[in-house]
């Protein structure tokens, strides 16, 4: 009788501990962020512990998490901005203005980290990686054609020379035919676009395919002007700036060979790489992948792509730079730099002009930069000081407001009971 | 007009962009409660936002944005729409 029953005791004490454990997991899906969740699930699913031990793992898991998160009155902000501002004194003696990738100049290390955190409206190398569809993936061709109908080209890009004769009213273009194929310009559309000038008419030389002559009307080459170099020569200049065809930004497009994998298996592709950026223009051109579509100016994605996707990308650049450096910084203060750079909804810079000079403190304003001007201008306006903030306080010599300073000792306001003697007294 | 809506696919469905919803009153004041703040105190988002104006929200909206986070996997982050 006695094992038996013992028997049910412990299947019965098994199934209440498993109900224990299930309950447990539930109130810790509800602390824990999803991906430690998940991760937990997953190592109690492999283990072989035992009821007990799991309702154990799940406790810890709970208590750790709670333990590691931050305080209140944790200075964040400081110690976001030392933990990025102490590598980078390391990244000037390293790198500086670093020339590689192919044949782009990309600027990376402290000066482009600086030029994230001051929200520049251009970077000083605008790079776009611009990815095909699925259909334009694999096809040289097709993605050579793509690359033509980005490229910003105009008609100097394909001409040789643009020579006159003083004394004829007449311009002699000669194309170069290699420039004209790598382009993909036709004869047809140079013509067109010389005749939308309105300057007269052009016509293909009849001996040699590959000069255009255009004969200049008497209004833009009157007869007074003919024996003019410098009427000549703004003529020409114009002639050379026409736009032929492509994006207004992208300077020079380049194909690279990628291979990544999917699902296991090896793959290749062709991306366009594009100096200059113009995400909005290039995002309507079809064939393209609009959707994987990448650029390093920032303020143009918060534009077309929203704040939301400025801040991603202003994560993805820091990481990028510092990563290249060879520098590990975590996530988290690069983040906090980010969600503070767009808190407006826009992008703005860490400066005087951004985050610093927005703070409601006139003396924290003043310790940055440009301190009389500060000061003068809090004075004719009367502004305030509240001494909340780190910096105005540590100025003032009082407790800054932060970690331990933040907690006041109180003392109940009640007042000491007299004692009896002192009511006998009176 | 079609050619409006795809552009509108293609902002929505870039990879740097997240799930943006704009939500109902009820829900913005219990959001709102439960983080213990009043609107002005949450981050911005400008009415001129072109996620804003293709869900087509109005100054004031709580807008909830479920971002992915490297360190905690997904988690909800609240802007408030103004109108400037």
């Amino acid at each position: 009788m006695t094992p038996k029953k013992k028997k049910i005791e412990a299947v019965k004490e098994e199934e209440e501990k498993k109900g224990e454990l299930d309950i447990k997991l539930k109130s810790a899906k509800e602390i824990l962020p999803e991906k430690i969740y998940k991760e937990l699930n997953e190592k109690l699913e492999k283990s072989d512990l035992s009821t007990a031990q799991k309702i154990f793992v799940v406790e810890e898991t709970v208590r750790r998490y709670i333990s590691s998160m931050i305080q209140p009155g944790e200075p964040v902000g400081t110690i976001a901005s030392q933990s990025i501002g102490e590598p980078g004194t390391q990244m000037t003696l390293r790198t500086f203005h670093y020339a590689g990738l192919m044949e782009f100049d990309v600027t990376l290390g402290l000066p482009r980290l600086i030029e994230i955190v001051d929200a520049r409206h251009e970077p000083s190398t605008p790079i776009m990686r611009i990815y095909l569809d699925e259909e334009n993936r694999n096809d040289l061709e097709k993605a050579k054609e793509i690359a033509r109908k980005i490229e910003y080209t105009i008609i100097s890009n394909v001409v040789s020379e643009i020579s006159y004769i003083l004394g004829e009213p007449k311009i002699q273009i000669e194309i170069d035919k290699d420039l004209l194929d790598d382009k993909g310009v036709t004869h047809e559309e140079i013509i067109e676009a010389i005749e939308k000038l309105k300057l007269g008419k052009a016509n293909v030389d009849e001996n040699n395919p590959n000069i255009i002559n255009v004969e200049l009307n008497s209004d833009v080459m009157p007869e007074e002007e003919l024996y003019d170099t410098k009427a000549f020569n703004e003529i020409i200049s114009k002639i050379r700036k026409t736009y032929l065809k492509g994006i207004k930004g992208i300077r020079k497009t380049m194909i690279q060979e990628r291979s990544y994998e999917e699902n296991g298996v090896k793959k290749k592709e062709y991306v366009i790489m594009a100096e200059g950026s113009n995400l909005a223009e290039v995002m309507k051109i079809p064939g393209i992948d609009a959707k994987r579509i990448e650029t390093n100016n920032i303020i143009e994605i918060s534009q077309v792509l929203g704040i939301e996707a400025g801040r991603n990308a202003i994560i993805k650049e820091i990481l990028d730079v510092l990563q290249n450096s060879g520098l590990d910084v975590d996530i988290r203060h690069v983040m906090l730099v980010a969600d503070m750079m767009t808190w407006t909804g826009k992008v703005r810079q860490i400066g005087r002009l951004g985050i610093v000079g927005e703070k409601p403190s006139v003396i924290a304003r003043a310790a940055f930069e440009v301190t009389v001007n500060q000061i003068y201008n809090a004075a004719i306006t009367g502004e305030d000081e509240k001494f909340y903030g780190v910096t105005e306080s540590i100025s003032a010599g009082l407790i800054p407001k932060v970690g331990t300073g933040i907690v006041m000792l109180g003392m109940g306001a009640s007042p000491v009971k007299p004692s009896a003697d002192d009511t006998e007294n009176k | 007009m079609p050619s409006k809506v795809k552009e509108e696919e293609k902002i929505l469905g870039h990879y740097l962009v997240p799930k943006h919803r704009i939500l109902s009153l009820e829900e913005s004041i219990e959001v709102l409660k439960t983080l213990g703040v009043r609107p002005w105190q949450l981050p911005r988002i400008s009415i001129n936002d072109p996620i804003v104006r293709i869900l087509n929200g109005k100054p004031g909206d709580i807008i909830e944005i479920e971002r992915d986070s490297p360190t905690a996997g997904k988690y909800k982050a609240y802007r408030v729409v103004v109108s400037y």
